[in-house]
């Protein structure tokens, strides 16, 4: 299989606007005869949806949700990046491109993420215009704070929930064409497989998750925006419902996954406290603007904070880092974490930890300016931990919140399976190997108001889509094999709940495949996960039935899906022998313990291809080539 | 920290939304202080499935008090007796050892039961259908800072955006009006420049829209602040009310001029 990125021709400035003028159009009349389908109403999903309909196009937006505006982009936190250069701080398109190439540690498309940087300014308009309330100055000009792996403050907010302010946007924007009737809002509806009619996506089934019914819809197009698979590690930033059912079923239909070993562990979360946690909680990057790391010097050190003083304190980052000091991306802010825990320097009951301090913020800005700025973050540390961080620092420690990897897409966003399209985390596009702050929002949005309305008109235009009804055998077949695997779910009647094969699964991954990986680990990962899938199709407990509200039969499928695609994110990390970004294996790395890439060997796309579970996948590679920035070793020293 | 925890939980068991519903008591055995309500509930779940015995059903996902979706009234409050905070986010430290805690769901008749502690809180989506939103279309807006905005009024906007649509404060009020989070909608968009251009026709189409879901009336008890996890002022009642109150006597004419041409 040879993976065309079609990435357009000509210099890197003009590409984006060249392939627009070259792209086919529908004549607006034409737009309402295309259905369109798009499951999941995140950032990406949302404005994807709201745009399309705008355009006319007969759009059906599917959510698992009771409502639209619960999808997960609801809770981040910091901000979105946009090159808008309004502090005058030397920011550019440019810029912002380099940037992010440079903190994805070279293992992104340069095309795609050129597109990304030209987009992020239009970004802010549009959302500025929908009446998004970010953080203003009292001059009533927009606010911008910084993030890391930027020297430059480029990011906007909305206090510390800006993902629910954007999300509200895309969510309002989407309702309107609701109550417009361009838009038919599916909600407690689940994925559960994507129908393939002559090699084309051409409709999905889903299961009514109040009833149990499954359902067929068939559509001209398909359009996945599901989001990111990091409850693979059980313990995650991530919502109890996140799951990778459906970009996995897809995958299981012919889309090539690509990268999945690219996982982003956030530095700032509040540590884990017991077996009894269901989730962990992130703490803003946004934090680092103002907060300082630092491990007491001595291992051992039992002192409370404020009696230690400043001469037996070690703040790693800002003497390793100089230049970018507490805001280097977030790959290495949690590996440096993670190697002064292992050298015994953590703190806290659990010695898992390290301090993020605002003793010296609060002294310089006062404690108001302070709770304006972080006031929501720091109520919910003190909630959850029963501290006041006003008072003594907060304890930090890197959690799984993010994932790089995804469905293949080309330049287009479009899978290695005509007519289905991946937008947002769910694709593997613009991240590289380690997403720097403030950009999973700017993705997001990029891909759903910007690229997608226009790349979707031009393949409805340049394909010929035949006529379909959902009395094709095709939806007959995806329909019986969904239920055959619910029937089977039901029908194992063990004792154990689901979840604790998810908290097994869980720890082989953090334990074997997290934030340091090794030859040996793999392996024994490898190993590991078909035992733990075995055990589960023979002892988990599912009860009640299919026709019904049954949480307990929805929740053991999503986990079935992550005993399967563990194992292929365990592959591809036992396979890519370097270490860049987030995936680092201690086999490859610098005298000084950063990331040792191997661009002779490696500088390409993993894409996987689905062989059958418990079969080897084939891997298939597309290499990665770059013109625009110099292949150097990263540096924030 | 400090030992485990018992409780008797009496959980509202609802098969569906035409069955009758009624209370089961459970132990819940072993509880760690540092346990979230939630986590308690799944706990109890767990038990529940190894003995055969379906879980009862409640909704979560975000956990962290952002997502809106849980929706639980604990001991006859709406998330619980902690004041500015979503069930997910209340800790059982909160709960004396031996303790029995009631669990039921929203009870409102624009929110009927789908199943035990779950409800379906559509109507919301409604509302925000008829009007929660400015006009605006994807592509062609101006710069972002062409149009300055006072700070004061980007806060108290920001203020009631804040609304995590999780319902609270419809299933405190005696009368289960909707006007805090209609109210809180038409107060974010009404501080805003970007929402003047609307602003009489969307109060007055949110509001015939929340009266025709069959939400009750306002009547000045402020349950709904006292219930609200993100303590979501009553004063933006007061300005859905003006707002209201001008469409009512010029909205209506305005809107009829505006359909008129083109």
């Amino acid at each position: 299989m040879i993976l065309d990125s079609k990435i357009p021709p000509g210099p890197i400035e003009r590409k984006w606007t060249d392939y627009r003028f070259d792209m086919k159009l529908i004549n607006p009349a034409n737009k309402r005869k295309h259905k369109v389908i798009v499951v999941g109403t995140g950032l990406a999903g949302a404005s994807a949806s709201a745009t399309l309909a705008e355009l006319g196009y007969n759009v059906h937006a599917f959510t698992f949700h009771d409502s639209p505006r619960r999808a997960h982009s609801i809770a981040a936190q910091g901000g979105i990046n946009a090159a808008k250069n309004y502090p005058n701080d030397g920011d550019s398109v440019h810029r912002l491109f380099y940037d992010t190439v440079k903190g994805g540690d070279f293992r992104a498309r340069e095309a795609n993420v050129h597109r990304l940087a030209e987009i992020s300014t239009q970004i802010i308009d549009q959302c500025v215009a929908q009446g998004v309330p970010f953080a203003r100055e009292y001059g009533g000009l927009l606010d911008n704070r910084s993030f890391g792996g930027a020297q430059v403050s480029r990011t906007f907010y909305a206090r510390g929930q800006t993902g629910q302010q954007l999300l509200l946007g895309a969510y309002q924007a989407l309702m309107r064409q609701v109550g417009l009737g361009q838009l038919k809002l599916h909600a407690r509806q689940e994925m559960l497989d994507v129908v393939v009619v002559d090699g084309q996506a051409r409709g999905i089934i889903t299961r009514n998750l109040v009833t149990g019914a499954l359902e067929r819809h068939e559509a001209d197009a398909v359009i996945l925006a599901t989001g990111g698979y990091g409850r693979v590690f059980y313990l995650s930033t991530n919502a109890a419902g996140s799951n990778v059912t459906a970009t996995w079923r897809a995958h299981k239909r012919g889309a090539l996954f690509a990268n999945p070993c690219y996982t982003q562990i956030h530095p700032t979360c509040i540590p884990v406290s017991g077996d009894h946690q269901s989730k962990l909680t992130l703490m803003s990057e946004s934090l680092r603007n103002d907060g300082r790391v630092w491990v007491p010097k001595k291992a051992g050190d039992v002192r409370s904070p404020d009696q230690i003083p400043e001469s037996d304190r070690w703040y790693f980052l800002e003497e390793k880092y100089p230049s970018f000091g507490n805001l280097v991306p977030r790959d290495v802010a949690s590996r440096n974490a993670k190697q002064a825990c292992d050298q015994g320097l953590g703190v806290g009951e659990t010695r898992l930890a390290v301090y993020l301090d605002f003793s010296d913020a609060i002294k310089r800005l006062g404690e108001s300016k302070i709770s304006e700025k972080y006031g929501n973050l720091f109520h919910m540390y003190a909630k959850i931990t029963d501290e006041n961080p006003y008072r003594v620092p907060m304890r930090i420690y890197p959690a799984v919140h993010y994932t790089m990897g995804g469905l293949w897409v080309d330049y287009n966003l479009m899978s290695s399976l005509p007519g289905l399209h991946v937008l947002g985390e769910a694709n593997f596009s613009d991240h590289g190997a380690n997403r720097l702050g403030a950009s999973a929002l700017m993705q997001g949005l990029a891909d759903g108001y910007f690229v997608i309305p226009y790349t979707l008109g031009n393949y409805l235009a340049s394909n010929k889509i035949s006529k379909v009804t959902t009395d094709h055998a095709a939806f007959a077949d995806a329909e019986r094999s969904v239920k055959d695997r619910l029937d089977k779910l039901l029908a194992v009647r063990g004792g154990k709940p689901a979840v604790e094969f998810h908290k097994q699964l869980g720890k082989v991954m953090w334990d074997y495949c997290g934030m340091a990986r090794n030859e040996a680990g793999l392996k024994h990962a490898l190993q590991e996960i078909p035992k733990i899938r075995e055990s589960f199709w023979r002892e988990v407990s599912v009860t009640g039935h299919g026709q019904d509200f049954n949480q307990a039969l929805e929740e053991a499928g999503r986990i079935a899906d992550f005993l399967e695609f563990g194992e292929l994110l365990v592959l591809d990390a036992f396979t890519r022998r370097e270490s860049c970004g987030g995936h680092f294996r201690e086999e490859s790395q610098t005298p000084d313990n950063e990331a040792l890439r191997d661009d002779e060997n490696y500088c390409h796309v993993a894409a996987w291809e689905y062989k059958g579970v418990g079969e080897t996948s084939a891997l298939h590679k597309e290499p990665l080539t770059f013109e625009n920035v110099h292949l150097t070793q990263r540096s924030y020293k | 920290m400090s030992g485990k925890l018992n409780f008797k939980l009496r959980l509202w068991r609802q098969k569906d939304k035409v069955s009758e519903g009624k209370f089961q008591e459970v132990e819940a055995k072993n509880i760690s202080p540092d346990m979230s309500f939630l986590e308690m509930l799944d706990e109890v779940n767990n038990d529940l499935m190894r003995k055969g015995e379906e879980p009862v059903a409640f909704e979560s996902d975000c956990r962290e008090g952002i997502c809106g979706t849980c929706s639980l009234v604990v001991n006859g409050l709406p998330h619980g007796p902690e004041k500015g905070t979503t069930v997910c986010q209340l800790f059982m430290r909160k709960f004396r050892d031996g303790q029995t805690i009631s669990v039921e769901p929203w009870r409102a008749a624009a929110f009927p039961v789908i199943k035990d502690l779950v409800t379906d809180r559509d109507a919301f989506d409604q509302i925000i259908a008829a009007g929660g939103f400015v006009s605006v279309n994807t592509g062609g807006a101006q710069d972002a800072n062409a149009l300055p905005v006072r700070k004061c009024d980007a806060d108290t906007a920001m203020d009631a955006a804040a609304c995590i649509g999780c319902g609270a404060c419809v299933a405190a009020c005696p009368n289960a009006s909707a006007m805090l989070f209609t109210a809180a909608k038409i107060s974010h968009l009404g501080h805003l420049p970007q929402g003047q251009p609307e602003r009489e026709r969307r109060a007055l189409r949110m509001v015939a829209k929340m009266d025709e879901l069959g939400f009750g009336n306002c009547s000045n008890h402020y349950e709904c602040e006292a219930a609200c996890p993100k303590e979501i002022s009553v004063e933006h009642i007061a300005r859905m009310n003006r707002d209201y109150g001008l469409s009512a006597l010029l909205g209506t004419e305005r809107e009829r001029g505006n359909t008129g041409a083109g």
